[in-house]
């Protein structure tokens, strides 16, 4: 089913790609020798590729403030490359990682996007955290034709030929959680919390008009605290007042480690005050504390505990490559999946030139990824299930409901 | 309730400006890695509370008491560290100091961050800190926010009979008015600045432990607190411990309350904004007290 003509048209190809779906999908990966398929042929674009090697970059932060959040996804990006390597490389081709660190500073992450697409030649580049930075290192991409993989939720409203976006963006991850809340807990008043920023803001954006033209519920407050609030003292007594059936919150950092230790020791418990976020995972629970999240609610794509065959596999091979006492929340399992859908694509382009690998990308399905099935839009964002899970004492999460695939819609009508 | 609010953000803000208060005050040094040795605190405590679980996990409910401590000797000890090598030759520069402590503390932060990782930690918290008092149906008053007031009061009668009362309160007094007198008449001035600066640090590191109840402890932690620290002892007067007592409480207060009635942005900008005026109109702060420099 390798055979594909490579003079088809992109056009023919990705159709083709798209009917093949999930059967070349599953293990047939790499069986392609470098001896089949010269550098010339696959390399149309002076790509940094030889006959045993291809170049890609990891573009984070590891140092600054967001190195907190960012260590994860490294981890898992080398940890997906580690075990392409070792099934024989991309097109018979080892992949050489160039790790450049952003250093939480977004002007440094579009010199580094730039260094690496126009001094290193990299394949491809997985990288970016921050919403921030990654809209500084789009025009370099957009302008060299350079491939991103963007691995954290955000808040949508962005769709580039440059770019594969592979966590939720805000409608997949909001309007689940939603409709779930109204219909197993009831919930008719909400109370909206976030940080300061554009993702949080966003988010409740597209909450708030979900929760008054669909779910036909009200907002009772919305409130937005500076990046790096410690004190919430205030706001938890409003809410106390105000008596809402669902606190709905985007807290994120070190602000929201205070406010849900806060909250647990001003006598508001999640029995008490049911609560659902679209920030918290693993890694947060962590810094926080488990007992201080028992009964939260998160929705997210993916959590560590989910009982699928494809996480039990990725579970442990990150225990062992990155120790025992590691955690994995949904970002990190987010970078796990770029470099194994940019191997898919490239695969069916046989070619590592951008535009190549960008017209096969759509369509491409993996059944049995961490968190289940997945499929590529044409929108370059995820076909993907949303899960609620409720917090345990131990920092894991109980699975409590599980959505349909949901189809990305990064530019939502009637939410803007 | 909503009063407790304000008195706990009080506690909070006295607790983190007070080392500041002694440091900038007194010394007027700028540190602006006053917020990294809050930090060393908080890790120091993570560290207490691994190995109580570890070793002797009888001994949980009791730890936290020595953390306190442990916090304060590490803190006091790498203050002083600073101090000897780097501070003292900075004096007669506030400027380069400013830069210098600023270097300082992204270094910290950069070794803290190789050290312990980049995530975020938590310390194991007694039982008897965890939940809320209820002295009436519907007011609960959150057992860490208490915790974090008492040991407010504690510290700061401590550091008042230490100023005011002990003899080595009577020498930093003494270098602060008239550094050359203070030294004619025997007192090592060095020695004095040393151990402020060090004592400074070491009431930081204290309140970093304090602060793992109520917020997080990562690398960069200590910088969430650097501003409101400097806003408090600046408005409040530098030099003027009881200055930045009034300052934290009148800040606290109105943060507070505004808080109740906007969303915490607007709070924080009206704040800023108040302060602002003040210091506008009077300059000097708060309280000010007439030393000859």
């Amino acid at each position: 089913m390798y055979f594909l003509d490579k003079a088809r048209d992109a056009l023919k190809r990705k159709r083709l790609v798209a009917a093949l779906g999930a059967s070349m999908l599953l293990g047939a990966v790499s069986t392609v020798s470098a001896a089949t398929l010269p550098t010339a042929q696959v390399n149309t674009t002076g790509l940094a590729i030889t006959d045993s090697t291809v170049k890609v970059g990891i573009l984070h932060s590891t140092t600054g403030t967001m190195a907190i959040s960012e260590t994860g996804s490294v981890e898992a990006e080398k940890l997906a490359i580690d075990q392409i390597n070792a099934m024989g490389g991309i097109l018979g081709r080892k992949i050489e990682i160039i790790q450049e660190d952003g250093a939480s500073d977004w002007p440094t992450f579009a010199e580094k996007a730039k260094k690496l697409l126009e001094k290193d030649q990299v394949a491809a580049v997985f990288g970016c955290w921050t919403s921030a930075s990654r809209k500084a290192v789009l025009p370099v991409f957009e302008n060299d034709n350079g491939l991103l993989y963007y691995p954290t939720f955000y808040e949508g409203l962005e769709e580039s030929k440059n770019v594969f976006y592979t966590g939720q963006e805000a409608t997949q991850q909001i309007l689940a959680g939603l409709d779930w809340a109204s219909k197993e807990l009831g919930a008719k008043t909400f109370y909206l919390v976030g940080s300061d920023y554009i993702w949080p803001r966003t988010s409740m954006k597209i909450a708030r008009k979900h929760i008054e033209n669909v779910l036909k519920g009200t907002v009772v407050g919305e409130e937005y605290y500076p990046l790096g609030s410690t004190q919430f003292g205030s706001l938890i007594n409003k809410i106390k007042l105000k008596k809402p059936d669902l606190v709905f919150g985007a807290v994120v950092g070190g602000s929201n480690v205070a406010w849900f230790k806060q909250l647990n020791a001003a006598g508001l418990t999640f029995k008490k005050q049911p609560m659902l976020t679209i920030s918290v995972t693993e890694d947060e629970v962590l810094g926080i504390g488990g007992e201080n999240v028992e009964g939260l609610y998160s929705s997210m794509m993916y959590f560590q505990s989910l009982d699928l065959p494809g996480n039990k596999k990725f579970v442990d091979a990150f225990k062992t490559k990155w120790g025992a006492d590691s955690v994995i929340g949904d970002v990190t399992e987010s970078g796990y999946l770029g470099p194994w859908l940019w191997l898919r694509a490239v695969e069916a382009a046989k070619s590592f030139d951008v535009d190549k690998v960008v017209a096969a990308s759509p369509g491409i399905e993996w059944e049995d990824s961490p968190h289940g099935y997945l499929k590529v839009d044409k929108n370059h964002h995820l076909w993907m299930k949303t899960r609620i899970g409720e917090w345990q004492k131990d920092g894991q999460v109980k699975i409590v409901y599980e959505s349909d695939v949901i189809k990305p819609d990064p530019f939502p009508a009637g939410y803007q | 309730m909503q009063a407790f609010a304000g008195v706990s953000l009080f506690s909070v803000f006295v607790l983190m400006a007070l080392g500041l208060a002694i440091i900038f005050g007194q010394m007027g040094v700028i540190n602006m890695a006053h917020g990294e040795f809050l930090t060393i605190g908080a890790y120091s405590t993570v560290m207490m509370s691994m190995l109580a679980e570890k070793f002797m996990p009888e001994f949980l409910p009791y730890y936290f008491i020595f953390a306190i401590l442990v916090a304060f000797v590490v803190a006091f000890s790498i203050g002083y560290l600073v101090e000897f090598l780097m501070i003292r030759h900075l004096y007669r520069r506030p400027l380069d100091t400013l830069l210098a402590t600023w270097g300082l503390s992204l270094i910290m932060q950069q070794i803290f961050r190789s050290a312990f990782g980049a995530r975020e930690v938590s310390a194991t918290l007694p039982d008897w800190l965890m939940g809320s008092w209820q002295p009436v149906e519907g007011v609960d008053i959150p057992l860490n926010g208490l915790f974090v007031l008492g040991l407010t009061i504690l510290l700061s009668l401590a550091v008042f009979i230490f100023l005011f009362k002990s003899r080595w309160g009577l020498k930093v007094r003494a270098t602060t008015q008239n550094r050359l007198m203070a030294g004619a008449v025997g007192i090592s001035t060095p020695m004095v600045d040393r151990v402020t600066f060090a004592l400074g640090c070491g009431i930081a590191g204290v309140a970093g432990a304090a602060f793992t109840t109520i917020a997080s402890t990562g690398p960069t932690s200590g910088s969430l607190y650097i501003v409101d620290t400097f806003l408090v002892v600046v408005f409040g007067g530098a030099g003027s411990l009881l200055g930045t007592f009034a300052s934290a409480f009148s800040i606290a207060q109105a943060q507070s309350v505004m808080e109740f009635f906007m969303s915490g942005s607007m709070a924080k900008v009206l704040t800023l904004l108040a302060v602002i005026i003040i210091l506008m109109i009077r300059p000097e702060g708060l309280f000010s007290v007439k030393v000859r420099k």
